[in-house]
């Protein structure tokens, strides 16, 4: 881009200035504390790939406000996990009979960070889906 | 994807005769419910742009999809909050808003002409002026602060009423010398950063500053709902903030400048369609 | 805590599947920000909703910090007969807030 060495620095300064404000989340959980919340819903048990969706934005315009659905089909629950906030724990679904096994919500990510769906499924089984989100500190929060 | 088209467009815009690089907004359309709403409009000949866009057409698909259904735009909740205030009796002389204007609906048409001349007063006058006088001259009631959630929930709703419309606010007489002192403050550099308004929304739109996909910095949204702070902010309010953000000490919200500057900017959205209550980041 | 919202439809045919949509407005204070002295705010938010059509329950949402401000929770379930779909919000507090809505099934 063609834009003057002053400019650069004075969008530089800015960036700086924005990344130095309070953020209010401290440094994301271990991977223990994530493991912890993964065993406390399956129990250790096996988890498979496939029969869960998650829907996130690639890159969400502001970690204040993520919006983020699930879909499992004849799931008995659902649970979300952020693996970069301080706590992942974000919302636990429980479905009954005329639940059609899905939800959507929005959520605050602390940072860029993998959103974590994990399904017990009718029989028993565990399923999961993964998804990056790319969450960035704008140039004019204002 | 965005940084190399706006390197691209820079590339461009170098090359031909020292336009401002040209923006990518996406072309999306905006329906409310259904009803299509236009985000862009071509500028008037006098306009130092080309073509107009709102907001809206910055923001990611997320961000517009939540201005496209009032139950899930989050403004929505203000808005309710503005009609409970609506028919709240307040103050000694024992009124609501409701005791005079029976229907909210009656300010259709209000919103694009503010900011304007109040001819009784005497000077330029926005919508929380005419607000604040009800309440203190008629009803007898406390002024509401200018940038607080009451004020933004009563001018949500009563925005609220004149969306789709376009923006036409008076350039002339007695307000033009106002207009030019906010056309000064646009381009007037301000703050350790040393910019201006118009460097960042008028010479960058379309560009990435930083991760934060640049407008034009229009105001036909206004009041917005920002995902950042989870409520409605005033426009005074969000000069505020991005004064704030160039290191400058901001002018005060309701004070003489950011009024000028509200009527400057208005006018270069003119013909724009009131989108408020909107969504951004 | 102040009204819900709620979007749910008045009719459908039997057996349909149909979208809920509901928000509640909280502020959600997750217990992660700090006050001015660098102490850290308690948190306290709604920390459960649940959906019951006639008394059966649909789905229930346990809800962390992490969820934004003024709560948004939608969902699709099927409708078999009519009924009433009846909301209800826990605050960490203990207040409890409800709503319901009639949906009448052809």
């Amino acid at each position: 881009m063609n834009i003057s060495r002053r400019k650069a620095l004075a969008f530089g300064g800015a960036a700086l200035t924005v990344t130095l404000v309070p953020v209010s989340f401290a440094q994301a959980a271990s991977e223990e504390v994530m493991k912890a919340a993964v065993d406390a819903f399956t129990g250790g048990a096996a988890i498979a790939e496939g029969g869960i969706e998650l829907t996130t934005p690639e890159i969400a315009e502001n970690g204040n406000t993520v919006p983020v659905a699930i879909s499992a089909p004849g799931a008995k629950r659902v649970i979300l996990l952020a693996s970069g906030n301080p706590n992942p724990g974000v919302a636990d679904f429980t479905f009954g009979a005329l639940a059609a096994g899905n939800g959507s919500t929005r959520i605050r990510l602390a940072g860029t960070q993998d959103v974590v769906a994990i399904a017990e499924m009718a029989d028993g089984s565990f399923a999961q889906v993964a998804k990056a989100v790319k969450v960035t500190i704008g140039g004019c929060g204002g | 994807m965005k940084k190399l088209l706006s390197t691209v467009a820079c590339g461009i815009a170098a090359m031909s005769f020292g336009q401002a690089a040209f923006a990518d907004p996406d072309n999306n359309n905006l329906t409310v419910d259904g009803m299509a709403i236009s985000t862009d409009v071509k500028a008037m000949a006098d306009s130092p742009l080309d073509k107009l866009f709102s907001g809206w057409r910055f923001r990611e698909s997320e961000t517009q999809a939540l201005q496209m259904d009032d139950f899930d735009n989050p403004s929505f909740v203000f808005v309710e909050d503005g009609e409970a205030l609506y028919d709240k009796v307040d103050g000694s002389e024992g009124k609501a808003c409701s005791s005079c204007h029976e229907d909210v609906a009656e300010f259709k048409g209000l919103r694009p002409t503010l900011p304007r001349w109040n001819e009784d007063k005497g000077k330029l006058y926005s919508m929380e002026q005419y607000i604040n006088d009800c309440r203190v001259d008629r009803m007898g009631a406390e002024k509401w602060k200018w940038t607080g959630t009451n004020m933004t929930a009563m001018t949500s709703l009563i925005s609220l009423q004149s969306r789709g419309m376009p923006i036409s606010v008076a350039t002339d007489g007695p307000v033009a010398d106002i207009l030019s002192k906010g056309k000064e403050i646009y381009y007037t550099r301000v703050g350790q950063l040393d910019m201006s308004c118009a460097n960042c929304h008028e010479d960058n739109y379309g560009n990435m500053i930083r991760a934060d996909h640049l407008s034009q910095g229009q105001v036909n949204g206004f009041p917005t709902y920002r995902l950042k702070n989870a409520k409605m902010n005033s426009i005074h309010g969000r000069f505020k903030g991005c004064m704030k953000n160039i290191r400058a000490k901001p002018f005060k919200p309701g004070g003489a400048e950011f009024q000028a500057l509200e009527l400057y900017v208005a006018s270069r959205g003119n013909g724009l369609a009131v989108e408020s209550p909107s969504v951004r980041n | 805590m102040s009204k819900p919202r709620v979007k749910v439809p008045k009719s459908a045919g039997a057996g349909d599947t149909i979208t809920i949509k509901t928000l509640m407005k909280h502020k959600m204070e997750s217990g992660q920000r700090k006050d001015k002295d660098g102490n850290k705010i308690p948190r306290k938010i709604i920390n459960f909703f649940s959906a019951t059509f006639n008394g059966e329950e649909v789905m229930s949402v346990n809800l962390h910090g992490a969820v934004s401000t003024n709560p948004f929770i939608q969902f699709d379930m099927k409708v078999p007969a009519t009924g009433d779909l009846a909301f209800k919000w826990v605050d960490d507090d203990g207040t409890v807030t409800e709503t319901s809505k009639t949906i009448k099934v052809s």
